[in-house]
């Protein structure tokens, strides 16, 4: 039989990436030799930014005013009140194994359905809120923080009726609504509601491209693969031109768009320059003091992310909602045991840092993180993993997390129709009690249909 | 087997009470907003002169659409697919065609075809004489050694990348990325480059021929089979991973009512029988079909109860009547951003069951349809754009640094985020378009002129005007067609950068630099994004 795939060749493209990007670091910001602003008594982020203003004055036309980027962006930022609260929405690709994460190992049921993949009673620690249940030994860091009450738990979470598909049940809980066609993201629906025209980073994702949970339909949302990376420079391209061919990149992107294509570019153009901007003392800070978190994190991009967001948010960035993709796939046909573990340790050990972080900056009173996944797998093991299944696992975690389950665990006697975990609390609640208790907003003005689904007490 | 019909009504009685609710929602939006919006102009009025408005360039991230097929789709129609005829081609047409048809024209390609009847010009991509030709230097790494696709990393994406910068079977390249899309492989969970290229040579082979065929053989390609656990579907622990994704995303597509979920456990059953070996030394090998690991009983799939076999599993999908419609719009979506009408529809099927499934008489009717023509542009994939600036200076491979700078932009080959492929509804983001400019600015390494020019390197003129600079800098990328709005800007860049009067060691220098910034405003230019 195959040795399928997974765990320890995910690790080493991972880590081929992270190579790369850490071969970006060692290209400069300008060339060699090239003379800063001379003689403009400014730092070349003001340079910039006045450069960058008088470009638009004679490009932008009646669309853009002057002082728009400096004006913008030092509002934002000023706005930001240390209060604002913000949510981090981490998403465990392809669909975990809710039954290994949060085992009930001492149903005997579980044995039955579970003769390979079964984690044994005692191997990890026992969930205080059903005895019956056991954490995975790879997650036994968020039970260190669900001990301490900062761990909501959703033990069968989900929707009815369920969908098996990765991609059509990933997208009902990106668009917080079970609507094929859905386009804007349930993240992004909130920040059209309370967002700024040129603050992208207030919906900000921490990757290599757009979460599409963040797709707005109004407002500038940001991705960004590693903040403290995100420069441009150019071959042959140094002060005093780089300023204003900066300032025309973006520029260019506000101009007139005849398709949805073109505008997906200019956009993309336009708060690319904003970004940069935003992120530029970021950046600088980054490069010149080195790390300041006063916690360790583990090695690895996830942990590099989440650490590099905790010094966002301390330097007072205007950020609302975040995405994270988890390490790794969750989508265990085979070799479920490895795969699982190993994606758990590179995850749980990053975001209990991060935590950590947060409560030592003094930042943890402002930050929710939402951990979820499209679905659970099926209960009955296929060999040496699960099929998709539904009736999955999400935590809310956070010093104002409410940190008492949401819904029990329904037990695994009484299967649905699919053989599938039966379903205790809907995502859609989740998010209509984020909103209202954790953002102040009212939850029918984001999620269709808010009127029917219960809302847990999530924040305490 | 589960009531097909109710289960759908009952969804699609859900997503009509979603939609109105949709609607519902945006209504509050927008009186929120409203709310929102004077109350914030309130308060920001005590800061600032009203003259500075804020809200200046609202827009949002939804994506642009993709074309996906209808639930209810037409009935195939043997009506002629609408066609533009065979006019001669214009410039714009030959440039949109050289895109998405390839991967942009080469220097001079372009206005080469231009009045040559359209359908010739089309003909020449669909039906090219074999074998290809590849034109130009061999691909190499930044040591100046061959590739070595089988074995390091990032040679793979390079090693195809030349194929696409110099193979004069432009099309057949495309189709090939377009097929790797569509049956989305990852060497992530594969873990064998020469496998991958195998399965990467299948598609090639295969991509102008019929698609039942190409199916069948990618059902049971090596790279497919571990990607998606084939080899671990046996009679005794079936496994539903290929099973579900034959049908949702390679022939039928999902939310259409087309399949159950006891028909993917009943596929995944008639799937069952492949096996391979496994050593330290050969990784996996062997791949074969061993009927005593076959599940042999009967299976009832959409209805149908047979002894089926994998092969069966293939014709049960292709003659679904579900599938023609799913197989054009989906091939559609690739050419064209835009839905084809409910006639367009009919009659492309028609043609593909007419034509025994032929993938090359489909890509023929797309790219000779008025709405390939005449409707609105398409984002540019990273690795097309990244072969097309390629192309358009006629710089070979002769770095591996692309792997890395496609991945950073959203497309690395070989390594698709999922098995659904890659997200074309978006491509740009303030990440990607980062990234682009990074990739842009690695083509323009070798060639751009160096501002300071150590000794026995040329200095840059240092009387070049602004108006000669944007032509030479459009030059540079074989002149590229720029909107009027995007040039006129650039130009404006031109004329006021230079804040004369310079010093005269300063002109030279800032006249290479101002060079340089052109390039790359040009190659990272919104429309040079879009085709």
């Amino acid at each position: 039989m195959a040795k399928s795939c997974s765990c320890e060749d995910f690790t080493r493209s991972q880590l081929l990436r992270r190579g790369v990007a850490v071969a970006g670091k060692g290209l400069p910001n300008i060339e060699p030799g090239m003379p800063l602003p001379a003689g403009t008594g400014l730092d070349r982020r003001t340079f910039l930014l006045r450069s960058a203003g008088a470009a638009l004055a004679v490009y932008g036309s009646s669309m853009l005013s002057p002082r728009h980027f400096e004006e913008g962006i030092a509002q934002a930022s000023a706005e930001t009140s240390t209060n604002d609260p913000v949510l981090v929405s981490i998403f465990m690709e392809g669909g975990w194994d809710a039954l290994s994460v949060l085992a009930p190992v001492r149903e005997t049921k579980y044995k039955e359905l579970r003769p390979v993949l079964g984690l044994t009673e005692g191997s990890g620690k026992v969930f205080t809120e059903d005895e019956n249940m056991m954490w995975h030994p790879a997650a036994a860091g968020l039970a260190e923080l669900h001990e301490e009450g900062k761990v909501s738990v959703f033990p069968a979470i989900g929707y009815e009726p369920s969908e098996e598909s990765h991609f059509t049940s990933r997208h009902y809980w990106e668009v917080g609504q079970l609507d094929a066609n859905a386009r804007s993201g349930w993240m992004g629906r909130y920040l059209d509601l309370v967002g700024e025209a040129n603050n992208p980073l207030q919906g900000l994702s921490l990757d290599y491209s757009l979460a599409p949970a963040l797709a707005t339909e109004t407002m500038p949302v940001a991705a960004v693969s590693s903040p403290a990376d995100y420069t441009m420079w150019a071959y042959g391209l140094g002060e005093p031109v780089s300023a204003s061919a900066f300032a025309t990149f973006g520029a260019l992107g506000a101009l007139p768009a005849p398709s949805p294509a073109y505008a997906q570019a200019r956009n993309a153009s336009y708060d690319t320059s904003l970004v940069l901007e935003e992120t530029a003392n970021f950046v600088k800070t980054e490069k010149e003091s080195g790390d300041h978190s006063p916690v360790t994190y583990p090695a690895g991009e996830f942990a590099e992310r989440l650490a590099s967001l905790a010094a966002m948010l301390h330097t007072g960035m205007p950020i609302k909602c975040v995405s994270l993709n988890a390490v790794g796939s969750y989508d265990t046909h085979a070799s479920e045991v490895d795969t699982l573990a190993t994606n758990l340790e590179q995850t749980i050990p990053a975001l209990v840092a991060f935590q950590r972080d947060l409560e030592a900056r003094g930042l943890d009173q402002r930050v929710l993180i939402q951990l979820w996944s499209e679905f659970g797998r099926r209960p009955q093991e296929n060999g040496s993993g699960t099929d998709h299944g539904a009736g999955g696992l999400a935590f809310l975690i956070g010093t104002r997390a409410a940190g008492k389950m949401v819904g029990e665990f329904p037990g695994l006697t009484k299967l649905d129709e699919n053989e599938n975990v039966i379903r205790t609390s809907d995502y859609r609640g989740m998010y209509c009690s984020l909103l209202e208790q954790w953002f102040q907003t009212e939850a029918g003005l984001v999620i269709p249909e808010a009127a029917s689904f219960e809302r847990p007490v999530l924040v305490a | 087997m589960k009531a097909t019909g109710t289960a759908t009504s009952k969804r699609a009685d859900a997503r009509a009470r979603s939609r109105a609710a949709g609607a519902e929602t945006s209504k509050h939006a927008e009186e929120q907003r409203k709310k929102h919006g004077k109350r914030r102009k309130h308060r920001h009025t005590r800061h600032k002169p009203k003259t500075h408005h804020r809200v200046t360039h609202a827009h949002g991230t939804v994506g642009v659409t993709v074309p996906v097929a209808p639930v209810s789709p037409p009935a195939p129609s043997p009506a002629p697919v609408p066609s533009v005829g065979s006019p001669p081609i214009t410039l714009a047409q030959a440039q949109r065609l050289l895109w998405r048809a390839g991967f942009g024209p080469g220097p001079g390609q372009a206005e080469s075809l231009v009045g040559q009847p359209l359908e010739e010009v089309v003909f020449g991509l669909t039906r090219p004489s074999d074998p290809p030709t590849l034109t130009g230097p061999e691909p190499v790494n930044e040591e100046g050694e061959p590739l070595e696709p089988d074995t390091a990393w990032g040679d793979d994406h390079c090693w195809w990348l030349d194929r696409m910068v110099r193979s004069n079977q432009q099309l057949v390249e495309r189709l090939t990325l377009i097929f790797h899309d569509w049956f989305a492989t990852s060497n992530n969970q594969v873990n064998s480059q020469p496998l991958m290229l195998e399965q990467n040579e299948l598609l090639r082979s295969m991509a102008l021929g019929s698609f039942d065929q190409l199916f069948l053989s990618v059902t049971t390609n090596p790279a497919m089979l571990l990607f998606l656990n084939g080899t671990s579907n046996n009679k005794w622990d079936p496994n539903e991973n290929y099973a579900r994704e034959m049908m949702e995303l390679f022939s039928l597509g999902a939310d259409r009512g087309a399949y159950t979920e006891d028909d993917v456990r009943e596929m995944a059953r008639t799937l069952t029988g492949w096996r391979n070996e496994w050593s330290e030394q050969r990784g996996n090998y062997d791949f074969r079909f061993d009927p005593s690991y076959h599940d042999a009983g009967k299976k009832t799939v959409f209805e149908q109860a047979g002894k089926w076999s994998y092969e069966d599993a293939v014709r049960l999908c292709v003659s679904h009547p579900l599938h023609p419609s799913f197989f054009v719009t989906k091939l559609w979506g690739y050419f064209i951003p835009t839905a084809p009408s409910e006639a367009t529809l009919a009659a492309l099927q028609g043609l593909y069951t007419s034509s025994s499934y032929s993938i090359r008489a489909v890509v023929e009717a797309i790219l000779q349809h008025p709405d390939f023509y005449e409707g609105p542009e398409m984002v540019i994939p990273p690795v097309v754009y990244n072969a097309g600036l390629l192309r358009s200076i006629s710089r070979p491979i002769d770095t591996n640094a692309w792997a890395w700078l496609s991945a950073n932009a959203g497309q690395q080959l070989f390594y698709p985020p999922n098995v659904s492929g890659w997200d074309f509804s978006r491509w740009l983001d303030t990440s990607t378009a980062r990234a682009r400019w990074e990739m842009a600015s690695y083509v323009t390494s070798k060639t751009y002129p160096n501002p300071w020019p150590s000794q026995g390197e040329p200095e840059y003129s240092a009387t070049e005007d602004p108006t000669t600079a944007l032509e030479n800098a459009l030059a540079y990328w074989a002149h590229p067609q720029l909107s009027a709005e995007s040039e006129q800007c650039i130009a404006t860049f031109a004329q006021s950068c230079l804040h004369e009067p310079l010093a005269s060691w300063e002109r030279g220098p800032c006249r290479a630099m101002r060079q340089n910034a052109l390039r790359m405003l040009i190659a990272t230019s919104p429309d040079m994004q879009v085709s």
